[in-house]
């Protein structure tokens, strides 16, 4: 019999909060977290506004001995760490780094690229023959799997320990891979999340794609806008989440708190084929996924309270509620309330998928299906499909019992999970 | 300068290194960066390095395979001095 699975721990290290607390604030009363980028503006970026953690050294000290900080320029390590060690200690397991090793419990923290502005000063010392010079944690810090390494160690991890990397799903898929893990009983507990990098050498590939929004370099909080018919590309973030995820009877023996029951999803492909690319989705491919994921968790779709949609704000939106409405097979009123925190704070990339869980998940702690903001211009194909009160601008009084959360990424991939409030 | 103020210096460029249940007061001229000291191998590379900024010098692989001691840093320093 396959082990039930439950979320016990979050924590975030957001461009709108790196508390849970400011970060659940911040989401309840659509407080934007996105901000004008002046180094961006320095180099000619298109888009010049971004959603960033705003960490200091004061902060930095809270989570890393002076010798871990010691040349320590992978902003994306540092978010993972925050995110890491917050939804520890948000689980109650916290403790000195002197324990012994947990083999029942492991780590998948993933990432699209880490450390940048490190493999940067990499690249600049070896171009002038200075190799000798990179210091010993120019690896650690540079390799994709370095997150969960340092956080596998910083807590004496035994289980499996691993980075995945699937572009923007990343973190909805490393969800997925720790429920697998837990579910087979080959682990007991998870530490899950996914982070990214800040700043031109991550972004910039996507400005030069055109798929940042380039119009709201004056106005940043309005230049993320998702279901929007004004939306002209999505605003860059960084940061990272994480999740403590656990069988139930390992949550229920140590008397944790329970976020939500994970059910079940999906990943797959669309194999880049029927409108599929390397950059576009093939439709067939992201409703099967969603249909796979309610079939896996047992779900039918007329249970889905609420989505957590992936919507960046490129004019791929109106694609992605069809693809829900066609997967569901409900439309106009009778279709989910659905929300993207992208508005809020930007897309994430890899670290879009965690970050966007933890918010998932805090509306059930809330009792709440948290607002959009910079949605008064519903795009028309959108509110041709599903009606406008679905879209909530504003925080709602709901107590969900279902909701699904996707996403998806370059690669033609997709991953969507179902949780359920606990208990019922 | 004096061995003794040698010491102290390397004393302070060593300190980061340490691993938080040993005391920089415990190190002697003659303690062993990685036997006694407990200091993780890789930080030896950054020990060096922060040894060539404060003196400026340059150190080369035969010298860094000799460095095991803070009186084997201090008699490769004295030598680069010489030159």
């Amino acid at each position: 019999m396959k082990a039930r699975v439950v979320v016990t721990g979050l924590g975030v290290c957001a461009p709108n909060g790196i508390s849970l607390l400011g970060f659940c604030e911040s989401l309840k009363n659509g407080v934007s977290g996105i901000e004008f980028n002046p180094q961006l503006a320095e180099l000619n970026f298109g888009c010049q506004v971004s959603g960033t953690p705003k960490i200091d050294t004061k902060i930095l000290n809270k989570y890393f001995t002076k010798l871990e900080l010691r040349g320590l320029k992978s902003s994306g390590l540092m978010y993972g760490v925050i995110a890491g060690v917050e939804a520890w200690k948000d689980a109650d397991l916290y403790t000195d780094r002197t324990g012994e090793v947990d083999w029942e419990t492991g780590v998948v923290f993933g990432t699209g690229i880490l450390g940048v502005d490190k493999f940067r000063e990499a690249i600049h010392l070896i171009d002038d023959k200075q190799t000798r010079r990179l210091g010993s944690t120019s690896v650690i810090q540079t390799m994709a799997s370095g997150i969960s390494a340092f956080l596998g160690g910083r807590f004496g991890l035994g289980n499996q320990v691993t980075t995945n990397s699937s572009a923007c799903t990343t973190g909805t898929e490393g969800v997925l891979m720790a429920f697998d893990r837990i579910s087979q009983g080959k682990a007991k507990r998870m530490l899950v999340g996914s982070c990214s990098d800040s700043g031109p050498y991550v972004w910039g590939g996507f400005d030069a794609l055109r798929v940042l929004a380039r119009n709201s370099n004056a106005f940043p909080e309005k230049a993320s806008r998702p279901f929007s018919a004004s939306a002209t590309g999505f605003v860059p973030g960084s940061g990272a989440g994480a999740l403590v995820i656990e069988s139930l009877e390992s949550a229920l023996e140590r008397k944790a708190t329970i976020y939500a029951e994970v059910l079940g999803g999906a990943v797959n492909s669309g194999g880049q084929r029927n409108g599929g690319s390397m950059t576009a989705p093939n439709n067939k491919g992201v409703q099967r996924c969603i249909t796979t994921a309610l079939k896996e968790a047992g779900v039918s779709a007329t249970e889905v309270d609420a989505i957590n949609g992936h919507l960046t704000a490129t004019s791929k939106d109106p694609v992605e509620i069809m693809n829900w409405s066609e997967a569901l097979d409900r439309k106009g009123s009778d279709f989910p309330y659905i929300n993207s925190f992208k508005g809020i704070f930007g897309h994430c990339l890899a670290a879009s998928g965690s970050v966007e869980c933890v918010g998932t998940l805090l509306q059930f702690k809330e009792g709440k299906i948290f607002g959009n903001i910079n949605t008064e211009d519903i795009h028309p194909e959108i509110s041709q499909i599903i009606a406008k009160s679905r879209i909530p601008h504003k925080t709602i009084e709901l107590k969900p019992k279902i909701i699904a959360k996707a996403s998806f990424g370059f690669g033609d991939v997709n991953a969507c999970v179902i949780f359920k409030s606990y208990p019922d | 300068m004096e061995k003794q103020e040698y010491l102290e210096e390397l004393k302070k460029i060593v300190q980061p290194y340490l691993p938080d249940d040993v005391l920089i007061e415990a190190m002697t001229a003659n303690s062993h960066f990685i036997n006694e000291l407990n200091i993780n191998s890789a930080n030896l590379v950054d020990i060096v390095l922060d040894v060539e900024d404060t003196y400026d010098i340059v150190l080369e692989n035969d010298d860094i395979e000799k460095m095991l001691t803070a009186n084997d840093v201090i008699a490769i320093i004295e030598s680069k001095k010489k030159l």
